[in-house]
């Protein structure tokens, strides 16, 4: 009998396609483990039946050995932003507490094509707009994730929270996540997994739940780089209902198998080493160096002088779209109203008031203000331009070296409650993950290494646009050389 | 740039979202705080930059103009808070 808390997608495709097991079995198995892990929240809505149905119909296929997709019968959980027809869809927030979306989302459905299994819709902070996941309207996750010194429980990160924590504690095979600043990256980080944000482009953004436009991208989070390689392959495609949707050509992912880290260049950003910068996460960042060094790539030092501004420039531009984007939550046509108001434009702010928490309410004060007339040049068109000097900084050291690796995030998972208080100091969370965001380019987190209290410590690879190949490939030089 | 109170109540106003006055001194301190933070950009010379709106660099043709309903009425107003007869029902807004 095999042991399913072991498996992978990779081994669990082979196991499927070798009739070891049934994926009804293996659905059956990851029902069970949701529901003993209950108390992680990782889930808001669970599709029990849904997912025996699909598993179903994968055995079916896979028995007749007709039409099998390169995900048949793998049970995934799916971030609550991507809506799934006939299935609710919360976005993690009150105001859409009831929304039950009737069209699929592009990235999800591409996810159904190849055969996956919806197990549920995991938790995440309210609107995607936070790093610890401790937003949204359903309550916080918990990270399955403990210190080795302190029995806190610890927060999973964020926005992407319940799909990390979910494939972290294995209660699905992989989940999919949306990273706007660092959504997938930094809890892929927190909970020792790998984190993949594709290039701008990639995945098309019809049917997520916008949060800001110009940043959104979908990605998977996985227990390998392989499987991260397999869900990007399945959710990939240029669709014409996204008009920033890319018709560039997808590779053939698997690729990176052949990915030689010999000869290739490897930047090492020096604005990276921040003040705040936790001393074994730069222990960990120096041993990412050695191994890829002795898998024969060659480090150079780079500079991205605009790294400092990055953080500042996301929270104006974020905020700003975010402010357009929400403002179809109305009251009017779906989601959440205020009752008893007969003054339309009392409707609509008591409806907003009621429907969204503290943190959205921020951020679309924030956006709100720095479009307004008499700040948009000073807040919201500075922005723009430091935007400009971010990603030119990029395609400068790009022109140097084939791909930069930095840490995920300045700092390990935290105890559920702190950084709280003040928000900026839930902000810097990002500020490793962000600048990859502003510039478009594809960035993976690869579990690393653990601090003294045996916390997970993720390392970013960030890539030229469209080369998830080489991100991957440096990703899994760094798997292989890790030692866990 | 620091706002005030009559600021707040004009950006709450602008973004649709009701506010207390009692939440007005709290967000003023909140959105300085972040406001003050952001202001380190100032610093950044972007004299003779152009404003990146998105990293998207491909064309971005129309498509053919050709009518066609994906949805149907029932499925739009699957989810309207109050409905009747096939409309979203408001309260009165014109005399």
């Amino acid at each position: 009998m095999t042991d399913f808390s072991k498996l992978n997608i990779r081994s669990a495709l082979k196991g499927l396609k070798n009739k070891e097991f049934t994926s009804t079995e293996l659905t059956e198995f990851f029902i069970k483990k949701i529901e003993s892990n209950n108390k992680l929240n990782c889930f808001i809505t669970n599709t029990f039946d849904i997912a025996l149905e699909m598993a179903k119909k994968s055995d079916l296929k896979i028995q007749k050995n007709e039409n099998i997709g390169p995900l048949q019968g793998i049970p995934i959980g799916m971030k609550d932003l991507f809506c799934t027809k006939n299935v609710r869809t919360t976005a993690g927030s009150k105001i859409l507490e009831k929304f039950v979306p009737f069209y699929e989302s592009t990235v999800s459905q591409n996810l159904w094509n190849s055969g996956a299994v919806l197990l549920g819709k995991t938790n995440m902070d309210e609107f995607a707009m936070g790093s610890a996941n401790t937003t949204s309207f359903f309550g916080n996750v918990i990270n399955p994730i403990k210190s080795k010194n302190n029995p806190k429980e610890l927060v999973p990160g964020g926005s992407s929270g319940g799909s990390a924590a979910s494939v972290a504690s294995y209660q699905c095979l992989a989940a999919t996540g949306s990273d706007t600043g660092g959504s997938i990256r930094q809890p892929a980080s927190f909970c020792g997994l790998v984190g993949l944000k594709p290039t701008y482009g990639r995945c098309s953004r019809f049917g997520m739940v916008a949060f800001a436009s110009s940043l959104d991208q979908a990605g998977p989070i996985t227990l390998t780089v392989e499987d991260s390689a397999i869900m990007l392959q399945s959710m990939v495609s240029y669709d014409s209902k996204d008009s920033t949707s890319s018709k560039k050509e997808i590779p053939d992912f698997l690729d990176f198998k052949n990915f030689d880290c010999k000869g290739k260049k490897i930047g090492i950003p020096k604005e990276y080493s921040l003040d705040g910068l936790n001393s074994e996460i730069k222990k960990i960042w120096d041993n990412g160096i050695n191994w890829l060094k002795s898998a024969g790539a060659e480090i150079i030092d780079i500079s991205l002088p605009h790294t400092e501004s990055a953080l500042p420039t996301y929270y104006i531009i974020a905020p700003a779209e975010a402010s357009a984007n929400l403002a179809r939550y109305d009251g009017i046509r779906y989601g959440y109203r205020a009752e008893n108001k007969s003054e339309l434009n009392d409707l609509y702010e008591y409806t907003r008031a009621e429907g969204f928490g503290k943190e959205v309410k921020r951020r679309l004060m924030i956006g709100t203000y720095v479009l307004s007339a008499g700040y948009y040049d000073a807040y919201y068109l500075k922005a723009l331009k430091v935007r400009k000097l971010i990603s030119d900084d990029f395609a400068k050291v790009f022109k140097e070296c084939d791909v930069i690796l930095t840490p995920t995030t300045p700092n390990v998972a935290f105890p559920i409650g702190e950084k709280q208080s003040d928000p900026i100091e839930m902000y810097l969370n990002d500020v490793l993950t962000v600048p990859a965001s502003l510039a478009g380019l594809p960035a993976i987190s690869i579990s690393s290494g653990f601090n003294k209290e045996q916390l997970p410590v993720g390392l970013q690879i960030i890539g030229k646009p469209f080369d998830e190949v080489s991100i991957l490939g440096v990703a899994k030089t760094i798997e292989d050389s890790r030692g866990f | 740039m620091s706002i005030d109170n009559s600021t707040v109540k004009k950006v709450a106003m602008l973004a649709r979202i009701k506010i207390e006055t009692s939440d007005e001194e709290n967000l003023k301190g909140e959105l300085n705080n972040i406001l003050e933070w952001v202001d380190m950009l100032k610093k950044v010379n972007t004299e003779n930059t152009d404003p990146m709106l998105s990293v998207f660099n491909e064309s971005m043709p129309m498509r053919d103009d050709n009518p066609n309903c994906l949805y149907s009425n029932e499925d739009i107003l699957s989810n309207a808070p109050d409905r009747k007869s096939g409309f979203f029902i408001v309260p009165k807004v014109i005399e």
